[in-house]
């Protein structure tokens, strides 16, 4: 749009500091480009995105080279991204600003056979640290003690800490899950982390912004896992970098605030930071519900909902790219390689190295390699030996219910092991109440306690070398889930059904679905 | 931080698209509290033997990339966690700067690196490049062909430059706020301090539990 608009002398020659008086010149004439072609003038140019209201809302200050600090109400902390930067703040005699607005949790290292117990030294010692990091800066620590520990973006949306409008950070890739209740939420390195700490703000460029529009509903026994694995099959793992996703359309409405987190926690796995949803009566129910001891209650419920209310993107509002995704026809999906974007419907093969987008033959080379699988290989012929049933995309109340519902009574393949793996304390407890643990065990699996636990293997939880999972977690690279270990990801329903038969199969065909129905 | 303004080192090559931050610097090395003693695990997985010994089919470990400072690699490098760490780590090997292709493969734009990843190396002064990918084809099959090849990197010029007998140089584009930022090796925090007063005043105003009025 510059190139065509701006004069390019002019262009060229402006100066930073008059960067922005050039992009409002620039939305002006493409105004105007849009109103000749029949649209409305006024709307148009004045239409904003819900990602434009939450940054608005939270600049603190736009600098002269274009660059914003951008206010963060909720700082999210745990023990392996955060030790560095506390020592950074005491080596520079500087303090947390607003220790009431940050709060951390243990869950990278945790044993999930038995928590209190971390044998490995390092580990405790990174556990302890945080313990006196906290202590010692006055921030809210959700430990064993306080039965509300758990994965940092399972224990964010269950205490009501996470809420529309807010922003809210981590020193955290998957910090993109909060942005199911309409929050900006984001992942930051460290050096970030102790920005936000001495500072509450973060210094930032603002993204371009993608909209991801999912047409039509989902198929029965296909899941919003299978959505955002679809989506990152088409665009890649780079596809969303430099962009905030907005997920909208039919499909998008009629999930569950569970399902939705599924999504927008796997924005990073193509390659956004951010990855966005609407608020409306689905979050708002969500956020009513339950104990959730940091959302508002009672008028101050009713004045949020109304605030709330005025977020969604408005009609006529422009995205920099778009795509849209005809739901019915998104297949369960399921990886075959060491990246997420190396995907298939599970009706379908192990794809031949020169037919898959986004990759070199020689990338698939390395991952068929890695995956011991040959080019032809039927989906649904590939047989695990591991079912991991946990992590910040698929661990919560829902994933476990569901589940539950299409094993119980049954008994799992001898082939293989599962581990159920709760996203927290909390949603162990429920789990607990309900009688889903027994369904669990009774079926042959591992009923744990709360933690990242398998999703990344910082804790004793680990695929041996050239073990096999179909794993509900978000990432397949080399390594990941143990040295030598090879990850299938799926969603929960998929991981189940596996779990029966001992091997990949389409659970739109498969006679346990009645049962989810049921 | 050091101020990054231009540096001639070795180049090394690393032959592989999408190389992620768990490659990088495996979980089990996040463990530590400190921010220093990474470089030793740098592509662990790739770089020893089961044994410990390290594995002589992978490029960091022959003998003319020894003391290289320079690192050419493929497409989308750095991807997945946020962990800063992997910064750490490509920095305490001894690694300056990273040249990386942005590059089409079926119809899909990837970029040389990552988002998460490239603002971490903002913050610890380590220069990410990004290229054409024809360009960085070319620089690999330089490297390949003159063992010793050394490179610079010209932070203030914009340009890579291979000092072979007759020099090749590659412009490449860089936002001019992590210019100035590379450049100066600013405290961002700081910086930011600054406008405390600010940051109090928008406070007042502010409700973080966002529930309007």
């Amino acid at each position: 749009m510059l190139a065509i608009f701006a004069p390019v002398n002019w262009w060229a020659d402006s100066l930073i500091n008059r960067r922005r008086s050039a992009v409002r010149l620039c939305i002006f004439f493409r105004s105007g480009l849009e109103k000749r072609a029949g649209g409305a003038y006024k709307s148009l140019s004045m239409a904003k995105t819900l990602f434009q209201k939450v940054w608005d809302a939270h600049v603190v200050r736009t600098l002269p080279d274009g660059t914003v600090i951008l206010y963060i109400d909720r700082h999210l902390v745990h023990e392996v991204t955060s030790p560095q930067a506390f020592e950074g703040l005491r080596l520079s005699k500087r303090k947390v600003r607003r220790p009431e607005l940050t709060f951390s949790t243990l869950d990278h290292n945790v044993p999930t056979d038995d928590p209190f117990n971390i044998k490995d030294p390092i580990s405790r010692a990174q556990v302890e640290a945080l313990i006196n990091n906290c202590r010692d800066n006055g921030i809210k620590l959700f430990d064993y003690e306080t039965g509300h520990q758990g994965i940092v973006h399972a224990i964010g949306p269950e205490m009501g800490l996470t809420l529309p409008g807010l922003t809210v950070v981590c020193g955290d890739s998957h910090t993109s899950t909060h942005g199911a209740f309409g929050s900006l939420g984001f992942g930051i390195g460290t050096s970030e982390v102790e920005h936000v700490m001495a500072t509450q703000t973060l210094r930032q460029t603002k993204s371009k912004t993608f909209k991801v529009e999912f047409t039509g509903r989902l198929q029965p026994g296909c899941t919003s896992k299978d959505m955002v694995l679809k989506l990152i099959g088409l665009i890649g793992t780079a596809g969303g970098t430099g962009y905030v996703m907005e997920y909208c359309g039919e499909a998008i409405r009629a999930l569950s605030m569970e399902a939705r987190m599924t999504i927008c926690n796997m924005s990073i796995e193509g390659g956004a930071r951010a990855g966005m949803i609407a608020p409306d009566d689905v979050t708002f129910e969500y956020i009513a519900s339950g104990d959730r001891p940091y959302a508002p209650r009672g008028k101050a419920l009713d004045k949020a909902i109304a605030y709330w209310k005025t977020l969604p993107t408005e009609d006529g509002a422009e995205f920099d790219r778009t795509i849209t995704i005809n739901t019915s026809e998104v297949s369960p999906q399921v990886t075959w390689g060491t990246s997420p974007g190396m995907v298939v419907d599970v009706g379908g093969v192990v794809p031949d190295p020169d037919k898959v987008p986004g990759y070199s033959r020689r990338d698939v080379e390395q991952a068929l390699e890695y995956m011991d699988l040959k080019p032809g290989t039927k989906m649904t012929d590939i047989r695990p030996d591991t079912i991991f049933l946990g992590s910040c995309t698929n661990a919560r109340i829902e994933d476990l219910r569901k589940v539950a519902k299409l094993i119980k009574g049954r008994r799992k393949a001898d082939t293989l092991r599962v581990m159920v793996v709760p996203g927290s304390q909390q949603i162990r407890r429920q789990a607990e109440a309900e009688g889903i643990d027994q369904v669990f065990k009774d079926f042959g699996a591992e009923w744990r306690h709360a933690g990242c636990s398998m999703c990344l293997g910082m804790n004793p939880d680990q695929l041996k070398p050239g073990e096999r999972c179909a794993s509900t977690s978000n990432r397949n690279f080399e390594g990941r889930q143990g040295k030598g270990g090879r990850t299938h990801l799926v969603s929960p329903e998929m991981a189940a059904a596996c779990a029966v038969e001992g091997h990949f199969v389409d659970i739109r065909t498969w006679d346990g679905l009645k049962a989810l129905s049921a | 931080m050091e101020p990054f303004s231009t540096h001639r080192g070795l180049v090394a090559l690393l032959d592989r698209a999408n190389v992620d931050t768990d490659a990088i610097i495996p979980k089990q090395f996040l463990k530590s509290i400190k921010r220093t003693g990474f470089g030793l695990s740098l592509f662990f997985d790739w770089r020893y033997l089961p044994e410990g010994d390290p594995d002589p089919e992978f490029s960091l470990n022959y003998p003319r990339y020894q003391g290289a400072s320079v690192l050419v690699t493929r497409n989308n490098f750095g991807c997945g966690s946020s962990r800063e760490h992997a910064v750490w780590a490509v920095m305490q090997y001894g690694f300056r700067a990273i040249i990386a292709p942005r590059q089409e493969i079926g119809g899909q734009q990837i970029p040389g690196f990552a988002d998460i990843f490239k603002n971490n190396c903002v913050k610890n002064g380590l220069v990410t490049v990004e290229l054409e990918a024809p360009e960085v084809d070319e620089i690999f099959a330089m490297v390949e062909r003159n063992k010793g090849l050394e490179a610079t990197v010209d932070l203030d010029e914009q340009r890579v430059v291979l000092h072979l007998p007759e020099e090749m140089a590659f412009h490449f584009d860089i936002d001019p706020v992590v210019k100035k930022h590379l450049r100066h090796g600013l405290d961002e925090i700081a910086l930011t301090l600054e406008h405390a007063d600010e940051i109090t005043v928008f406070e007042q105003k502010h409700d973080p539990q966002m529930i309007g009025g």
